[in-house]
């Protein structure tokens, strides 16, 4: 017997299916310098496109003078928005129902817009015709305050809606005013913060950031004249809505254009929207006949495409005077620049803010958030999260420490006493949603003891008697967090983008020699699908992921789907990969029970292979099952071995965790540095522990950034202070911290292979977590709330503030 | 602006090509000698992914005018290992998980190259250092550290051994 249930595991482990940490397939040709990203891709005849940006924040455009730049050698054309006005391409549509200027359209709204395309021989050529491109302003005032932008004397922003009542998402109050979106029970919540025993209070800014992924955005288009065929290449997490976006924008039929997303340096979701570089490219090659290759530099990509966060979130929160939450309110101002650009689901205009009840039972709560318009970048993108999910977290877990300093009441205490409870699952929320599952009070207990929590608080309580009695200058910061994510979107009935529902598919075909292809209509920025999804499909069809070759990207070959981003691609794709896989293996019992001579029921699955019930050395693997399926003429069946799968998820997945930071503080320069992290994650099922682990390591260290010191700032004039690597703060090696990873594993009931996804949550449960740790080091001397960034002179003001100085 | 004739020995070979004196290094490389391997990530000599070896010396590509590499040796990361044996750092880099999106990678691995080559025994704190100027967004840098330390660890033990 023994002998073979080995033989039985040792076929499990040839799978490397769920489960194992598989080196990556992806790794050879990176490491060798052999990815092809966009910037790589080099055609017969390219030319390059550069543009001429605003240094205005807010302007009229008097005049374009193009003449000395065309005058230049080596310069084709130099578009503005006269020339794209006839093709209606002047504006285009954004993902949040607004519209967007191509190329500036009379005036220009942010510091960095669009204003003119050059189209040149060479990148030099186009940057000296950049140069030579006369523009004339007139300076407007410049509107950076979203708290003014509806006072009497505040300039209108958006001339070409400035009458509109109505906007996408409701009525409008005025003309920067862009949407109110309300959940919840409004007069209850308020009922209850009037008549509850103790109510917390706090403004928590989120502030404006960047996702800055080591390569910026970029395409190359190419219209084949000839054959009526556009293919564009470029940096989309979604290449498919792209295309079909490409196809209404540009009239040509969406069966003539190919999108290809080639390797792409990381996203954080600065790749999941349009921007006008993408379409002047394609304008570009239309115009020209010749392929156009344009890619943004660091600057452009900092101060024009896809800002992060921005989001002032005035809370209170309510609670008996032993710690039991009553009820949340929030009020959030939105800035969201100059064009709603936000990629959220139609319906959701501030993405799933909603879930800012987080974690805890509350059974009240009301949410209300306004979006306005500013002289600043539009974006608004979901850098490493969901749908404005960290935002939420953010807030949530802010409140709870500042209603624990308010009951004077101990953090981690106050977090245990309101958990959903696991038996509470499926748990419906006061905002809307139902958690599908998990077990908070498991994974907090295993954190608190993991850190020694009740040892770091009498060393943490002993530190600041020693600071009072002048013998130590440091603080130390517990940061506390656990958060519950809201990933996978998402179910066709409520979440689309411009109106396409939020499934994701995969197609799958076995060879003759029992390898396989599978398409996949996501696309990997660093995730390691080719990796991942193989494994997920070895478990289900019973092939070696090593035999399995994943292919994503491109739209004339991969099937539609919504792409990657929101963490949605384990959770909707890889659900469709588990389905598809799933019909292989149907298909392949039938042709099994013919080959060995019984009926579909006297067979069974047995990891690679079907098995005669009873007769277990009679069996056909699912290689010769697949060989067969090419070989022979079965009765009742067609040849060959392929499906394919279009998935549309049931509900979202609700992954969460529990966060630790102790930071130690020097006082009296703001330094602050992390003593140790601790992040325990639960994602469901884990598909592979390695990559899970180290997309741990690397959102912790975007969250890392954000919360002590990167920020898009503007000065009053709307110019952006934060523009290039200089200023805007990337961790190095030397500042990031170990971190120390662990897990607890509550499946997804809903989900194939109960798998949550797990690629944002350290973002979203580290910022809180780091910027805790802040917070909470001067607990002990009064304050209640400052806001991040936390970087050295702001962690310095705040102790000064506090008389912390002398 | 005219072009002058530049030779340039690029991961053990003689390259002769045109180039105008304000090209960058990168530019030439990548677009010119189609070597594609060192990317570009910003313009201000911040982020690392162009880096590449210039007579010993690890350099960001980007900072360089490619006629100031005239006549030198300049090794990328296609000169480091082939696809039959790659160098021991692109081992311990897949065996570590030090990449993700592998779009830093080449610039990180020329970097640690070379840093290996100067400190042949580095603490974890002499990697860390050695590395900060090169920018990775996806990994934290936690197991780029351990491929670095991995790949010392068996470079010193192939030496012992040979």
């Amino acid at each position: 017997m023994s002998a073979t249930a080995e033989t039985v595991q040792d076929r499990k482990a040839a799978l490397k299916g769920l489960g194992t940490s598989r080196k990556r397939v992806e790794d050879a040709r990176f490491t060798q310098g052999k990815g092809n990203y966009v910037d790589d891709i080099k055609l017969p005849d390219m030319l390059f496109g550069d543009f001429v940006r605003s240094q205005h924040a807010h302007a009229r455009v008097i005049s374009i003078d193009t003449s000395a730049a065309m005058a230049l050698p080596g310069v084709v054309a130099v578009l503005t928005a006269a020339d794209l006005e006839p093709l209606n391409l002047h504006w285009m549509p954004t993902l949040a129902g607004d519209k967007q200027m191509v190329l500036a359209d009379g005036k220009v709204l942010f510091q960095g817009q669009e204003v003119a395309f050059v189209i040149a021989e060479d990148r030099y050529i186009a940057a000296d015709a950049v140069d030579l491109v006369q523009v004339k302003y007139e300076e407007l005032p410049v509107l950076v305050d979203p708290f003014k932008a509806e006072l009497p004397d505040a300039p209108i922003l958006r001339e070409d809606i400035a009458d509109a009542k109505e906007g996408a998402h409701g009525a409008r109050r005025h003309p920067n005013h862009i949407f109110t979106w309300e959940q919840g029970d409004k007069p209850g919540t308020e009922a209850i913060l009037s008549e509850a025993p103790v109510v917390a209070e706090e403004m928590v800014y989120y502030h404006r950031t960047h996702p800055c992924p080591m390569e910026t955005c970029g395409s190359v288009a190419s219209m084949d004249k000839v054959n009526g065929k556009l293919t564009l290449w470029g940096t989309f997490q979604a290449p498919h809505v792209v295309r079909t976006v490409a196809s209404l924008l540009s009239g040509i039929a969406e069966h003539n254009i190919r999108v290809v997303s080639p390797d792409i340096g990381g996203g954080f979701g600065n790749k999941v929207g349009v921007y006008p570089g993408y379409v002047c490219s394609i304008v570009a090659s239309i115009v020209t006949g010749k392929p156009v290759k344009w890619v943004e530099d660091r600057m452009e990509n900092l101060s024009s495409t896809a800002f992060a966060r921005d989001y002032w979130m005035n809370g209170k929160i309510a609670a008996t005077e032993d710690g039991k939450i009553l009820g949340l309110w929030c009020h959030t101002t939105a800035d969201h620049g100059a064009f709603d650009a936000c990629a959220d689901p139609t319906k959701y205009p501030a993405g799933f803010m909603n879930i800012c009840t987080g974690s805890y039972d509350i059974p009240t709560a009301y949410l209300a958030v306004d979006g306005i318009y500013t002289n600043k970048a539009p974006g608004g993108v979901a850098y490493r999260c969901s749908f404005r999910v960290t935002e939420a977290a953010y807030f949530i877990e802010r409140m709870i420490e500042v209603l624990a300093i308010k009951l004077n009441m101990d953090a981690a205490e106050l977090r245990a006493k309101n958990f959903i409870r696991k038996e509470q699952f499926p748990y419906q929320s006061a905002l809307g949603w139902e958690y599908d599952s998990g077990d908070y009070h498991t994974a907090w207990n295993k954190a608190l003891e993991a850190v020694g929590y009740k040892e770091l608080r009498e060393e943490q309580a002993k530190q600041v008697e020693e600071f009072k009695a002048g013998n130590t200058r440091k603080l130390m910061g517990i940061g506390l967090c656990h958060f519950t994510e809201i990933v996978g979107a998402g179910p066709v009935k409520n979440c689309d983008i411009l109106g396409m529902g939020m499934f994701d598919s995969c197609e799958i075909r076995i060879h003759p020699t029992g390898s396989a292809l599978a398409r996949l209509g996501t696309i990997s920025q660093g995730q390691g699908h080719a990796t991942t999804f193989a494994q997920i499909l070895a478990t289900e069809i019973g092939i070696s992921a090593d035999d399995i070759t994943i292919e994503e990207g491109d739209t004339d070959t991969a099937p539609y789907g919504l792409g990657t981003y929101g963490s949605r691609s384990t959770p909707v794709a890889g659900a469709a990969t588990a389905m598809a896989g799933r019909k292989i293996r149907a298909k392949a019992q039938m042709i099994a029970a013919y080959l060995l001579e019984v009926h579909d029921n006297d067979i069974e699955w047995e990891v690679d292979r079907f098995v005669v019930k009873g007769a277990p050395e009679r069996f056909k693997t699912m290689k010769e099952i697949a060989f067969a399926s090419y070989t022979q003429a079965i009765p009742g069946v067609e040849p060959g071995l392929e499906a394919v799968s279009y998935y549309d998820p049931p509900n979202m997945t609700y992954p969460f965790g529990a966060y630790i930071c102790v930071m130690d503080i020097d006082v009296d320069t703001g330094v602050s540095d992390v003593r140790k992290f601790y992040a325990l994650d639960d994602c469901g099922t884990r598909i592979n522990p390695m990559i899970i682990e180290g997309q741990v390591h690397g959102g912790l260290t975007e969250a890392l950034a954000i919360a002590m010191g990167q920020e898009i700032a503007y000065d009053e004039l709307g110019n952006i202070k934060t523009g290039t690597l200089m200023d805007f703060f990337i961790p190095t090696s030397w500042e990031t911290p170990n971190y120390q990873t662990d897990f607890t594993e509550t499946p997804s009931p809903h989900h194939p292979i109960g798998a949550k996804g797990v690629g944002e949550s350290p973002n979203v449960g580290g910022v809180p977590a780091f910027s805790n740790a802040i917070n909470d080091a001067f607990r002990a001397f009064g304050l209640t709330h400052t806001h991040m960034p936390h970087d050295h002179w702001r962690v310095w003001k705040t102790a000064n503030k506090l008389g912390l100085h002398g | 602006m005219s072009k002058q004739t530049i030779t340039l020995n690029v991961n053990g070979s003689s390259v002769s090509t045109e180039a105008e004196p304000r090209e960058l290094l990168i530019h030439v490389l990548r677009e010119q000698l189609e070597i594609t391997g060192p990317h570009i990530g910003c313009e201000t000599s911040h982020c690392g992914a162009c880096t590449v070896e210039i007579d010993g010396m690890s350099v960001k590509s980007c900072t360089l005018f490619a006629v100031q590499a005239q006549g030198k040796e300049i090794t990328t990361i296609e000169g480091l290992g082939d696809p039959d044996k790659l160098h021991v750092l692109q081992e311990k880099f897949k065996e570590h998980h030090g990449l993700q999106c592998g779009y830093c990678t080449p610039g990180m691995i020329t970097r640690a190259h070379r840093l290996l080559e100067e400190n042949p025994n580095p603490t974890e704190e002499d990697v860390r250092f050695g590395i900060a100027g090169n920018l990775c967004r996806c990994t934290g840098y936690q197991n780029i550290v351990k491929a670095v330390l991995a790949a010392a660890d068996e470079l010193n033990q192939s030496e012992t051994a040979a």
